[in-house]
């Protein structure tokens, strides 16, 4: 495994490692396939003026070691609300969970102490923002800022955690690290602060990364590079990934597998060439008819009809059931569970789950 | 094709640096829009491409006169309206209108959308007189697509894409014949997005307008676009049909620009090249010499840094490709598999 | 079919809104005309905060208004004072007792109210009329005027407000009410001006003003229509706390003897009569004093109540 890099410390001293121990999660068992992260029947809401807002209603997904879960949803989705939850940076007040298990290597983080909780934050699972400018702290060069969590975590000398900072910086292919190591985050542009963001999650070696939006703030030359590199780490390090986006095409790239959020819920789950070929729910097959193609002038745009509903009042039984095509009776009072889809022979599709009544129809028609 | 409505003639915009406390001198200009020249038919899309920094939202504000152009010249329908203003600049506004990207921000959250839409009218009394002006704000909500019993309601009870139809509304309200539509529907929602362009089509169709699309979306501006010009650090540096810039790039940056984009459809990803740009984006304070675009080029030789190239048709091409490029070393390449 | 025309109805209203913003969401918006203004009444209406505190600013202004409800005595008149009641104490008919010369406290107290309030409102409005017009113009113009004017107000910034006071007070030697509030003006007024001018600048960039200009609009309907709408909530919240910094500041300048003079009627100088005989009068200086708190107290409350209703990021 490529190990080498492990600071020395991390095995001795150190408050917290009493609870990094508990959880038995070293470096060396980051097999790819090893299950990592496995959310269960997640529900979080938020008290808002106007009522309840239910963000998310019932979210399960699972990512490996050396895997990459894509989490498709458009704003208000819940994508980014479940993330929180996980990480347990969620505002509480207003929001609170309100059922489910978030299992990290079979312990739920939910029903920890908030010390060990903590202990898991950062140093297991990391996560990446989508505006790196605002993350990093203007006023302390970029080398301090990668260095501290060496200091602050394994009492690492001065001299030492620059000499990490600036392995970290070139392992995120910025050039010139070491001459670069002491300018401050507003000398770098866009693309190389996002790397920075990256170097910084990668600092602790992580098993699991959850990157929310991380190119979306950036032009799509730069947005390439990034993806790019995320994914070579990947290859490299065999964590686990989680891509939040609410871009299609981002996540045909590198992810291997998707979970299309609706409204708090999965809606599809499905390994990521088979989604794209044909998707099993109204609203993938919506969206992806949706986005105009680069290599063909095609002709009239399909477009979902209405918006996206409201939190508050979640439409009854489906809740796409106001803008889909397909729309029955009852859609309108039964919740479609999400459930395995099946190909034309009755063959089990695998890693494929829809929460359409109509899936049939939508996979085959 | 028909006249030309809108013609740019080398179109300059430097926003001056300044150092000194008491007395300010200029020490240096960013120079966001350099020297570029296009024209916008009559009843065209015309779409703007390019990467932050590039210059294409100046460029629109310059179009629009809400920044004095430097220098070169922008012709309306044959007359300059640089240096237009009082009454002269009015009525060019009546003509050339604008739709901009954060549909948060572009709405006064103090004002009711009847007062939105409606206030073009009370600007230029003459397009609709008093009595007919709720009418003609309930017909133009009814054009984008709301339900014209909103008139009363304020934007913050609307979403992005109802508030960015409100914004179209207003743009559409004097009637004009250009509209300047500034990265539309960037901030919207994927699902809603296509509503929007859909109308923005359907608007074209009724109306006539001819529209300049700034945005970054290479896909969206190729679905939307008749024409397509490329902009890098302040230049345009390819311009073409929208069938020679994506299936014949000639430009180098073009090339990046459109290999770099991430095509929701993993089956045809192996079919493309990826060319990944190396380095940053130079400074618009003090741009390269000769191609701006050398310092990041793969194709860069000694004479892109003393020569600076001309946005002219290559000798080499010919038939249907032929189009503007300015690179010593244009030729077609084909990024993204189609042709 | 794709035509997008009609397929938008109002049952659904913004998720990103419910959630992203935390808190206007997916409201019903027929029932009620919802302008950012009805919204902060909405909210201040369920503040407990603005409830008291506009209570209490509503009972002060009604002893100032009209102090013949309150009290069927006149402190002017004569026969008022009876130095042979000197200091007692209070009793059923006297709530407050007498001060040193035989006057009823609780009389004096009541009219006194007419002269804070005076000097509260009167200078909270020459400070948002002179501080919110040349902030207004420095945010607007810009380059040289805002230059010249941003260093004007630094002088004035740089003299705090008491002691500023107190030397123009005690060198004009005319204390009223009316002289007071025009002094407690002159060096107030920065605050806003500053507020006024990063208020307009914060605004003049917003694109709904750029949308403005693309439309043709002229300056005076860009600032009456776009800016100054957006610019005076911050000026409101500061005012309304600055009326009780105000009134507890004529207090102060009263109480040095160089504010509102006798035989007028202030709480500034009824503490300051007080204070010699605190130890065996205590109920002298305790009545003025405390109605003093209540009421600057009152203004801040407002002033946070109304902070927290006009706060964008809750919207």
């Amino acid at each position: 495994m490529t190990d080498t890099t492990k600071p020395s410390g991390a095995r001795d001293g150190g408050p917290r490692l009493d609870a990094v121990e508990l959880l038995g999660a070293r470096r060396e068992n980051l097999v790819p396939g090893t299950p990592l992260l496995e959310v269960d029947d997640l529900h979080v809401e938020f008290a808002t003026r106007d009522g309840i807002a239910k963000a998310v209603n019932g979210v399960s997904y699972s990512v490996s070691a050396g895997e990459t879960l894509a989490v498709l949803g458009e704003s208000g989705s819940g994508k980014s609300v479940t993330a929180q939850a996980i990480m347990g940076i969620l505002d509480m007040p207003p929001g609170r969970i309100t059922a489910g298990k978030i299992l990290f290597r079979g312990q739920d983080l939910l029903r920890m102490s908030s010390k060990a909780r903590r202990a898991v934050r950062g140093r297991k699972i990391a996560m990446i923002f989508q505006d790196a400018l605002s993350s990093l702290n203007p006023v302390l060069s970029v080398g301090f800022q990668l260095g501290e969590m060496f200091r602050a975590h394994h009492g690492t000398s001065r001299k030492e955690a620059k000499d990490k900072a600036i392995e970290l910086m070139e392992r995120v292919r910025i050039p010139a690290a070491r001459q670069r190591v002491n300018d401050f985050p507003h000398q770098f542009s866009g693309g190389m602060r996002q790397r920075i963001m990256i170097a910084m999650a990668l600092s602790m070696e992580p098993d699991l990364i959850i990157a929310d939006e991380p190119t979306t703030a950036l032009d799509v030359t730069v947005q390439a590079q990034v993806m790019d590199l995320l994914a070579e780490l990947q290859a490299e390090f065999h964590m686990g990934l989680i891509l939040i986006t609410h871009d299609l095409g981002v996540v045909a790239d590198v992810a291997d597998k998707i979970a299309v959020m609706y409204a708090g819920r999965i809606v599809e789950t499905s390994p990521v060439h088979e989604l794209y070929a044909r998707p099993a729910h109204p609203y993938t097959k919506g969206l992806l008819n949706s986005i105009p193609r680069l290599d063909q002038k095609g002709q009239n745009l399909y477009a979902i009809q209405g918006l996206p509903p409201s939190l508050l009042k979640i439409p009854t039984g489906c809740a796409f059931n106001p803008r889909c095509d397909r729309t029955q009776d009852r859609c309108l009072v039964e919740l479609p569970p999400l459930v395995p889809v099946l190909d034309a022979e009755g063959a089990d599709l695998p890693g494929r789950h829809s929460a359409c009544h109509f899936w049939k129809e939508t996979l085959h028609g | 094709m028909a006249e030309p409505i809108l013609e740019v003639r080398d179109l300059v915009k430097y926003y001056p640096l300044t150092q000194g406390i008491l007395f300010k001198r200029q020490v240096g200009a960013v120079k966001a829009v350099d020297g570029i020249s296009f024209e916008l038919m009559k009843g065209e899309t015309l779409g703007i491409v390019g990467e932050s920094g590039c210059g294409k939202s100046t460029l629109a504000k310059v179009l629009m006169n809400l920044e004095r152009a430097t220098s070169g010249e922008v012709r309306f329908k044959g007359q300059d309206i640089t240096r237009l203003s009082g009454a002269g600049l009015k009525s060019v506004r009546r003509n050339i209108q604008m739709v901009f990207q954060d549909p948060y921000t572009s709405l006064n959250p103090r004002m009711t959308v009847g007062d939105i839409i409606g206030e073009p009218f009370e600007i230029h009394p003459e397009v609709a007189p008093k009595g007919d002006r709720r009418k003609a704000v309930q017909d133009l909500l009814d054009v984008v697509g709301l339900n014209p019993e909103y008139i009363n309601r304020y934007p913050h009870q609307f979403s992005g894409g109802q508030r960015q139809r409100i914004g179209i509304a207003r743009g559409l309200a004097l009637k004009p014949e250009v509209i300047i539509c500034d990265e539309p529907v960037s901030a919207l929602d994927v699902s809603v997005q296509a509503q929007v362009i859909n109308l923005l089509e359907q608007l074209q169709g009724e109306f006539g307008l001819s529209y300049m699309f700034i945005a970054h979306d290479l896909s969206i501006v190729r679905h939307i676009s008749d024409r397509v010009g490329v902009m890098y650090l302040g230049k345009m540096v390819e311009i073409g049909t929208e069938e020679q810039i994506y299936s014949y790039p000639t430009h180098p940056y073009t090339q990046a620009l459109l290999s770099a984009v991430p095509v929701p459809d993993p089956t045809g990803r192996e079919r493309r090249e990826r060319i990944l740009l190396s380095g940053d984006l130079p400074s618009p304070a003090n741009p390269p010499s000769g191609c701006r675009f050398r310092t990041r080029c793969w194709k860069a030789q000694e004479r892109c840094s003393v020569e600076v190239p001309l946005l002219a048709v290559p000798e080499l091409l010919e038939g249907p490709a032929a189009h503007r490029s300015a690179c010593h070393f244009a030729e077609v390449r084909d990024v993204i598999g189609t042709a | 079919m794709s035509e997008p025309t009609n397929t938008l109805d109002g049952k659904a209203a913004s998720a990103e809104g419910a959630l992203a913003k935390g808190a206007k969401g997916g409201k019903d918006a027929k029932e009620r005309v919802a302008s950012l203004w009805t919204d902060a009444w909405y909210d201040l209406r369920r503040n407990p905060l603005f409830i008291i505190g506009g209570l209490l600013v509503l009972f002060m202004v009604a002893l100032a208004v009209a102090p013949q409800l309150f009290t069927d005595k006149d402190p002017n008149s004569a026969g008022f004072c009876e130095l042979a009641s000197s200091l007692k104490r209070p009793s059923a008919d006297h709530w407050f007792g007498f001060d040193v010369q035989g006057c009823d406290i609780y009389t004096r107290t009541v009219w006194g109210a007419r002269n804070s309030i005076i000097v509260g409102i009167l200078t909270t409005s020459l400070v948002v009329l002179v501080g919110g017009t040349l902030g207004l113009l420095a945010g607007w113009l810009t380059g040289f005027w805002d230059s010249l004017l941003s260093r004007v107000t630094e002088i004035f910034f740089a003299i705090p407000l008491l002691l500023g006071g107190m030397l123009i007070m005690s060198t004009w030697q005319k204390g009223n009410a009316w002289t007071v509030s025009a002094v407690m003006a002159v060096l107030g007024w920065p605050q806003i001006y500053r507020l006024m001018r990063s208020a307009v600048i914060s605004n003049k960039h917003n694109d709904y003003v750029v949308a403005a200009r693309a439309l043709g609009a002229g300056t005076r309907r860009i600032v009456t229509r776009h800016i100054l709408p957006n610019a005076v909530a911050p000026v409101i919240v500061v005012s309304t706390i600055n009326l009780g910094v105000y009134i507890g500041a004529e207090a102060a300048l009263s109480y040095l003897g160089i504010g509102i003079q006798s035989p007028a009627i202030s709480w500034g100088l009824m503490i300051s009569d007080a204070q010699s005989r605190f130890l065996n009068a205590p109920h002298v200086l305790l009545f003025p004093a405390a109605v003093l708190s209540i009421t600057v107290l009152a203004f801040i409350m407002l002033g946070d109540a109304v902070r927290d209703a006009l706060d964008p990021k809750l919207r």
